[in-house]
């Protein structure tokens, strides 16, 4: 019986908007373009949001740094990364075994001249890793010819990928592919150019690298990466630069027997247990950082037989607060431009509001009316109340088709990134019905608080 | 038994500063199944009591029961309820509402009504009583398309939908003419003799007014003396 009235007062009410479509719609209007202007403005925002957070995981904000602990003698500490505690194994590891990570490359590093016929240039970055490591990266795409595999990996090939920088500087923009460059007196096949990547967070040019296996790097290169990494192992720093240093054997700290020249390229050292710089890992998601921390803090002191009590012998470093900063900026910005989109929104709801209280007023005869014949206050309150919600919800759906028909001619035009957000719908269509209860409720119950024969007699 | 009680019923407007006394001092009853017509000079206060008795407006002082019930003592809504479902209440000035057909302003009451009714029922009913007005080519056509007599007659119809057990009638034949004037009559004690519908009806004329079978003076604010009931065939004598 009480579902029987709610239905006839629903009709009631929609039949009174129907009888003024032209008010009717003109007073949506201001839903409309309140709604449509909080739509663009979420799918803006989501979509710019979305965009720095590619741009910030192409500048390696999900990447996980794993290094070796700190060397100690004598109270004197050495810095992050003195001591080698982490093997190439530990990388494998972790990405078996941490459902955080999504991959995981060892790194083992190396600064030194990089020769191609009579130019040279040293290098920021030269990576002895695996093919993973553009994994890592998010950099699988290459300019020119092809990343090193597992089997050159295995095999510590003399084969190398170069970064932009370095083809500009040695090869006068050539195609580099096929050459062979000399590190250290040992010379590299070009097989690969990686794409253009710029700066990193830190400012410093991704693209002047040289990617080649680890197992080259680490054997044939540097033979122990302590040279670089290890100051009070290494006697001089300038030793490196000269290339002809190599030729007195000082300089060179061998774990192995040395081999001649003909033994070393004609059997490359078995690999099994070695030492490397770092692990270069990255986190399934933005979000799972901290997880990922965890895991491999875990693993890695499970594997390196760590009592409780016993400090790390490594340390993790990640980019989070540097890529909260960036993301907090787009994020101000999108709330920014919503909460004046939600203005409109605003009065697009005061306007409603005017129109029903006219509309009461107007229409306080026909109020008299229908109490005189049997209507409550509640039934007067209730018509009132769904017409101004039945506006609202027609104009939000309006909206919401308005908005992202604007969105999707945003990023037609003007190239914008915009992403379709169904929060962004479910809430526009929830602010504008509470818009409508909001703001028709106050004619309505002004309107359910008239006195029938006062109504009658209004003129 | 009485289905209406007044006791000592006082209206008293005020407008601005002044009081304007419109009813001082009403003792009336009416029984169930009364016919009954209400009379006395413009602006003796005959609307006003009219009112008092739909449940529309109350009183300033006194107690009006409805079938032994104090109306008083009612909430808003049971008022609207007894509203809609006891009493029907024919207007003085007809009060339909503008641009709506003459059918759905005699199906408006079943908006708001408690009975499980459906669309059809709803239509159907309406549809019985335009015909009984006389209206039935009409019934899509809206009020200011009506003449002033077919418009009391939709009122008429709109007042009966819910099936009253008191139909208020103020002035139903001022606008008509004495045939249709004759036939609303007609239909009036039809529905008081079959149905026993109880109907107060409000008239300058004495010839509708014989077709009561009582007649209540109103002058000044009080009953007047000549309260009487007239003989069984219903003519009066004047
Ligand atoms: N809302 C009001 N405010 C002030 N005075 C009023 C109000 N309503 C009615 N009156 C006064 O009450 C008196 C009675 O009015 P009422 O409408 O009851 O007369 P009536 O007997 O129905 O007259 P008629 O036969 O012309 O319809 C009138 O003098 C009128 O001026
Ligand atoms: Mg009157």
């Amino acid at each position: 019986m009480k579902f029987f009235r709610v239905l006839r007062t629903i009709r009631t009410a929609l039949k009174a908007l129907r009888r003024n479509p032209l008010r009717a719609s003109l007073t949506a209007l201001g839903i409309i373009i309140g709604v449509a202007a909080v739509i663009v403005m979420m799918e803006i925002g989501r979509g710019s949001s979305v965009t720095i957070q590619r741009t910030i995981a192409n500048m390696g904000a999900n990447n996980l740094l794993v290094m070796s602990g700190t060397a100690a003698s004598g109270g004197v500490t050495f810095g992050a990364g003195t001591v080698m505690t982490l093997t190439p194994e530990d990388a494998a590891a972790i990405l078996k075994e941490c459902p955080a990570v999504r991959s995981a490359a060892p790194i083992v590093r190396a600064r030194t001249q990089v020769i191609y016929e009579n130019k040279n240039w040293v290098p920021v970055f030269i990576y002895g890793t695996t093919p993973d490591y553009l994994i890592v990266r998010e950099w699988t795409t290459m300019a020119q010819g092809e990343m090193f595999t597992e089997s050159d990996v295995r095999n510590a090939n003399k084969v190398c990928v170069i970064g932009q920088t370095l083809v500009r500087e040695l090869f006068n923009g050539q195609s580099p592919v096929g050459k062979e460059v000399r590190v250290k007196n040992i010379s590299f096949k070009v097989v690969g150019v990686l794409s253009s990547k710029g700066a990193n967070m830190m400012g410093m040019d991704q693209d002047d690298i040289l990617l080649a296996p680890w197992t080259t790097i680490k054997y044939r290169v540097t033979g122990s990466s302590a040279t670089t990494a290890n100051q009070s192992a290494s006697t001089s720093g300038s030793s490196e630069v000269n290339t002809l240093n190599n030729l007195y054997p000082n300089t060179t700290l061998s774990l192995y027997p040395e081999k001649s020249a003909t033994q070393q390229a004609d059997t490359p050292l078995p690999v099994r247990f070695t030492n490397i710089d770092q692990i270069l890992a990255s986190a399934k998601s933005f979000q799972e950082i901290p997880l990922a921390i965890r895991q491999i803090t875990q693993l890695l002191r499970e594997r390196h037989r760590l009592q409780t009590h016993e400090p790390d012998d490594f340390n993790i470093r990640d980019m989070t607060e540097m890529s909260k900063t960036l993301s907090s900026t787009s994020s101000l910005m999108t709330n920014l431009l919503l909460s004046v989109a939600l203005i409109s929104l605003i009065v697009g709801g005061v306007g409603i509001m005017n129109i029903m209280l006219v509309s009461v007023t107007e229409r306080t005869r026909e109020i008299g009316l229908r109490m005189a014949i049997g209507a409550r206050g509640r039934d007067i309150l209730r018509q009132f109340l769904v017409e101004a919600v039945v506006m609202c919800l027609t104009g939000g759906a309006i909206g919401i088709l308005l908005g992202q028909g604007i969105s999707k001619l945003i990023t037609f035009m003007l190239r914008w990134p915009t992403e379709t957000s169904l929060a962004a719908i479910i809430s526009s269509v929830l602010v504008s019905a509470s818009v409508g209860i909001i703001f028709g409720f106050y004619p309505a119950w002004k309107a359910s608080r008239l006195d029938p024969i006062e109504a009658l007699r209004y003129e | 038994m009485n289905l209406i009680e007044l006791q000592a019923i006082y209206k008293t407007y005020h407008v601005g500063e002044i009081d304007v006394p419109v009813l001082k001092g009403i003792s009336l009853s009416v029984d169930q199944g009364e016919f009954v017509a209400l009379m006395g000079a413009s602006g003796s206060g005959k609307s006003t009591l009219m009112n008092i008795l739909g449940c529309l407006d109350r009183p300033t002082s006194g107690r009006y029961f409805f079938e032994g019930r104090e109306i008083s003592t009612l909430s808003a809504d049971d008022r609207a309820l007894l509203r809609n479902h006891k009493i029907g209440f024919v207007f003085q000035n007809f009060n339909l509402l503008p641009r709506t057909t003459v059918l759905e302003n005699v199906i408006l009451p079943l908006t708001y009504t408690n009975e499980p009714i459906t669309d059809r029922e709803a239509k159907h009913r309406a549809m019985e009583l335009i015909k009984r007005v006389g209206l039935a080519d009409r019934a899509h056509h809206e009020p200011s398309q009506l003449s002033g007599g077919q418009q009391q007659r939709v009122a008429i119809a709109r007042a009966l939908i819910n099936r009253p057990s008191l139909l208020l009638a103020d002035e139903p034949t001022g606008n008509l003419d004495s045939h249709t004037s004759q036939e609303v009559l007609a239909m009036f004690e039809q529905l008081n003799h079959e149905k026993g519908i109880t109907i107060i009806l409000v008239t300058h004329d004495p010839n509708v007014a014989r077709h009561a079978k009582r007649i209540i003076y109103i002058s000044d604010g009080v009953i007047g003396n000549s309260d009487f009931r007239p003989s069984d065939s219903g003519r009066v004598a004047i």
